[in-house]
């Protein structure tokens, strides 16, 4: 009986594990980090427009937009996409073919961020440069990179959003007379909505966090990005880039933009977290 | 003088969360004899198995009132053990549901889970209890072939074998020939009428013509409720309510 | 409407033809790309030397002991957490306050950006608990990370456990733990392999939170405190600082290898699982 209870309990204590770890990570990011906030000041840091560490200039702002934009530009590529590939292994192929291609695509999700990130330098920067302009590390290449590198997740969660709508949905549709395509867009896509509008927060996360991809191709200048073609940071190649030899006040100012990232990703977990419920608990 | 009762119930209530399953149930059941529960389907005949047992305890929200008796040790007592329990209170559920074991395996489980581990023993409990379930003959040579390969009969009398490996005291069954074919069914009644030299058998039956081929003592239970309860022949050609006569003559169920 | 309908069905499904198979194309273009240079290079003594002259020549043995170390590492210490956690949500309780909780830490976990993973690593592991840039920090960290999909996986693999087999280990006398022990987990441990298979694929790839813990040393580690490269990080490495381009591809084509192996096992397990359990389903 008290080797019932105590085990109970072990695993218990196992459980919270993932937890715990959440509640440590973001204590030790958040005692490394928030002291230089207050050191710097606030509004400083989140909109001061120099970073010059060794100047103690510490203004994120230029990297803030930097992420802003290339998640934006990788949505903009990965969304219709993503969209039209789970539509398209929904309802424009046999399931017989289906069921070759979604453990392909899956396949291609498991491929680490710097393969996906050496592509973009051997293939995708040389013609940005070639034919736009500009040194090719530039934002473009880093949404059309990031925006390939988020689709198998927009694809697979859609996809099952879009088969998981009752039957009744799509026949009920195609008996009123509605065309196979009319029922796609009119009915199958709002109704799937909130799973789609879920992959695309999901997305975003993973494009936010992304680093490896983004130092190989964006070109890493310490500038706000005035067009596409520039080179820029996000939050997280500042750190990434950094971190290895910062120290003192410099590391720990790497460290505060962490606590910024944090935010963002409770944010949009939050989000996911909110819309789900709306949907119908 | 009849013996005195295995299983007595005595003014017992049970609750599904605020739904009430058994209502104020009073029963004694008697030894070495094939006690069968009658009733329509949810009138809580299961409940009644599963209490005595104590696998109710698995569901979360569930209560009760009253007691239990069995030998006169209450059921429910704290300090009552409940894999103890299960050992002396078998049960064979209405869908044959072999473990994806052997069949030796599946045999010895119980037995292993209480303490014993020598092969030798094992050996001997598992051919005892498959003999005893009209089931050694037929699988012998391929006792470590898996159990999910045996027919639905076959099956299903390895679970009993199952039960019968841990030498219960009491064994209920919980219409154990449901989605069996006919010979399926006719080897378990048999089996059933053997064992009762034994045991003390509870039996929900799929239908009343198996109760009236191999019950001794008849209950009917209708909404939680025990209407009546008496010798098989009294209550199948006398019963004195009228909702038992009902039943029994097939205006409803 | 300049269309009819159905003229306005047949663009739109050419559309979405052209879109998907745009896509497709492009992702497979990406691996082609890196197989095609690379797969060539690909020698037995390639993976047998290690990296000579900062990675201009020789092999990449080193990183591959330093890749199996980590996610050695990081599979023993995740595994019997995730699968402790998922036979405590699925067996000991329900529906609950704290169940919520804890799913949505396990989910918050696994959003969290593996550079942050990284940042943590290091101050936690490498500094605060003095364990240096090694494979312990390293293994500790991808640990943390690949835990939400140990969690996940085990938890799937657990519910898929018809509740009549618990049904009757407790009808026979068994405990909860018995009943776990003997029934639950040996009928859920290939679905927990799987799992485990897709949180080594993870680490494999990972390259952020590993530059920050464990080091880039090119050295064969002695222990589990030497700092190490891994496969992931040496390509990053090679492609970013230039030093070699055909390194660079064989180690890219020698990772993608790696990877799609893992992954293709992995599939091939689920499949046969699933076609099993199918089989056994009874009257």
């Amino acid at each position: 009986m008290f080797r019932e209870k105590f085990l109970e309990k072990s695993f218990f204590l196992i459980a919270l594990s993932s937890i715990s770890l959440l509640a440590l990570i973001a204590f030790f990011i958040f005692e490394e980090g928030t002291p230089l906030i207050w050191k710097v000041g606030f509004r400083s840091f989140l909109l001061g427009e120099r970073w010059f560490p060794s100047q103690g200039s510490f203004g994120i702002f230029p990297m803030t937009v930097g992420s802003f934009l290339v998640t934006l530009g990788a949505l903009i590529v990965g969304v219709p996409l993503g969209v039209a590939c789970a539509v398209f292994l929904c309802e424009l192929i046999p399931p017989a073919i289906g069921m070759v291609l979604r453990p392909m695509i899956q396949l291609l999700a498991a491929i680490p961020s710097v393969i996906y990130g050496f592509w973009g330098l051997i293939v995708l920067v040389p013609l940005i440069r070639e034919y736009l302009g500009g040194p090719g590390l530039s934002v473009l290449a880093g949404s059309l990179v990031l925006g390939v590198m988020i689709l198998p997740t927009i694809i697979s969660i859609s996809e099952d959003s879009l088969r998981a709508l009752p039957r009744t949905f799509k026949e009920g549709a195609l008996s009123l007379g509605a065309t196979h395509w009319q029922t796609i867009w009119r009915v199958l896509l709002p109704a799937a909505r909130s799973g789609i509008v879920a992959s695309v927060i999901l997305g975003m996360g993973r494009a936010v966090g992304e680093t490896m991809a983004m130092i190989m191709i964006l070109g890493n200048a310490v500038q706000m990005p005035h067009s596409i073609l520039n080179s820029a940071r996000t939050l997280t190649t500042n750190i990434g880039i950094e971190m290895g030899y910062a120290s003192g006040d410099h590391r720990q100012a790497l460290f505060a933009t962490g606590v910024v990232l944090f935010f963002i990703i409770i944010g949009l977990n939050t989000l996911t977290l909110v819309i789900s419920r709306k949907k119908g608990a | 003088m009849p013996e005195k009762n295995k299983i007595v119930f005595q003014h017992f209530n049970f609750y599904y969360g605020t739904v009430m399953a058994l209502k104020d149930v009073n029963l004694g059941i008697r030894p070495r004899q094939i006690f069968s529960i009658l009733g329509p389907s949810r009138s809580g005949k299961t409940t009644l198995l599963k209490s005595t047992n104590r696998l109710t305890d698995l569901i979360f929200g569930m209560n009760h009132t009253g007691h239990i008796f069995i030998d006169d040790q209450e059921v429910y007592d704290s300090q009552m053990s409940l894999p103890e329990l299960r050992r002396r209170v078998g049960m064979v559920f209405d869908l044959p549901t072999p473990l994806p074991l052997s069949i030796f395996e599946n045999v010895a489980y119980g037995p292993r889970i209480n303490g014993i581990n020598q092969r030798q023993r094992l050996e001997e409990i598992v051919e005892k209890a498959l003999r005893l379930a009209v089931l050694w003959e037929e699988v012998k040579d391929k006792l470590s072939s898996s159990a999910l390969r045996l027919s639905g009969g076959q099956q299903q009398r390895l679970c009993i074998a199952r039960v019968l490996a841990l030498e219960p005291e009491v064994i209920m069954l919980d219409e154990p020939c449901s989605g069996l074919d006919p010979v399926s069914t006719a080897s378990i009644e048999e089996s059933l009428t053997k064992l009762k030299e034994r045991y003390t058998i509870i039996l929900v039956p799929h239908n009343i013509q198996q109760a009236s081929r191999v019950a001794d003592r008849v209950g009917f239970l209708l909404g939680g409720e025990l209407v009546e309860e008496g010798p098989a022949y009294q209550i199948f050609t006398r019963p004195e309510d009228k909702r038992t006569e009902d039943y029994i003559s097939g205006k409803f169920g | 409407m300049p269309f009819s309908r159905h003229t306005t069905q047949r663009l739109a499904k050419a559309v979405v033809w052209i879109a998907a198979f745009s896509t497709l194309a492009v992702m497979i273009w990406i691996l082609f790309q890196v197989l095609r240079e690379g797969l060539p290079l690909l020698t037995i003594s390639f993976f047998l030397d290690s990296p000579r002259q900062m990675g201009r020549a020789g092999g990449i043995f080193s990183t591959i002991i330093g890749t199996l170390a980590l996610t050695a590492v990081a599979i023993v210490i995740a595994t019997p957490l995730g699968v402790g956690t998922a036979v405590y949500l699925r067996e000991y309780t329900r529906e609950s306050r704290v169940s919520r909780i804890i799913r949505f830490g396990t989910d918050c976990l696994a959003g969290v950006p593996s550079i942050i993973f990284g940042l943590f690593g290091f101050v936690f592991f490498v500094i605060y608990l003095r364990m240096g840039w090694s494979i312990l920090s390293g293994g500790l960290t991808l640990a943390i990370m690949i835990l939400p999909t140990i969690i996940c996986t085990a938890e799937e693999a657990i519910k898929a456990i018809p509740p009549s087999y618990r049904e009757v280990s407790f009808a026979l006398g068994g405990t909860r733990w018995q009943t776990i022990a003997k029934v639950v987990l040996p009928n859920a441990l290939p679905g927990i392999f799987t799992g485990v298979l897709l949180g080594v694929g993870r680490s494999v790839g990972e390259t952020a939170a590993i530059i920050l813990t464990a080091g880039s040393s090119l050295l064969m580690p002695t222990s589990l405190f030497s700092p190490i490269r891994t496969m992931s990080v040496h390509f990053y490495i090679l492609a970013r600082e230039g030093i070699s381009m055909e390194m660079a591809y064989a180690t890219g084509a020698a990772l993608i290898l790696l990877i799609l192996a893992i992954n293709t096992l992995a599939n091939w397990f689920l499949f046969r699982r699933v076609r099993k359990i199918g089989g056994t389903a009874h009257a």
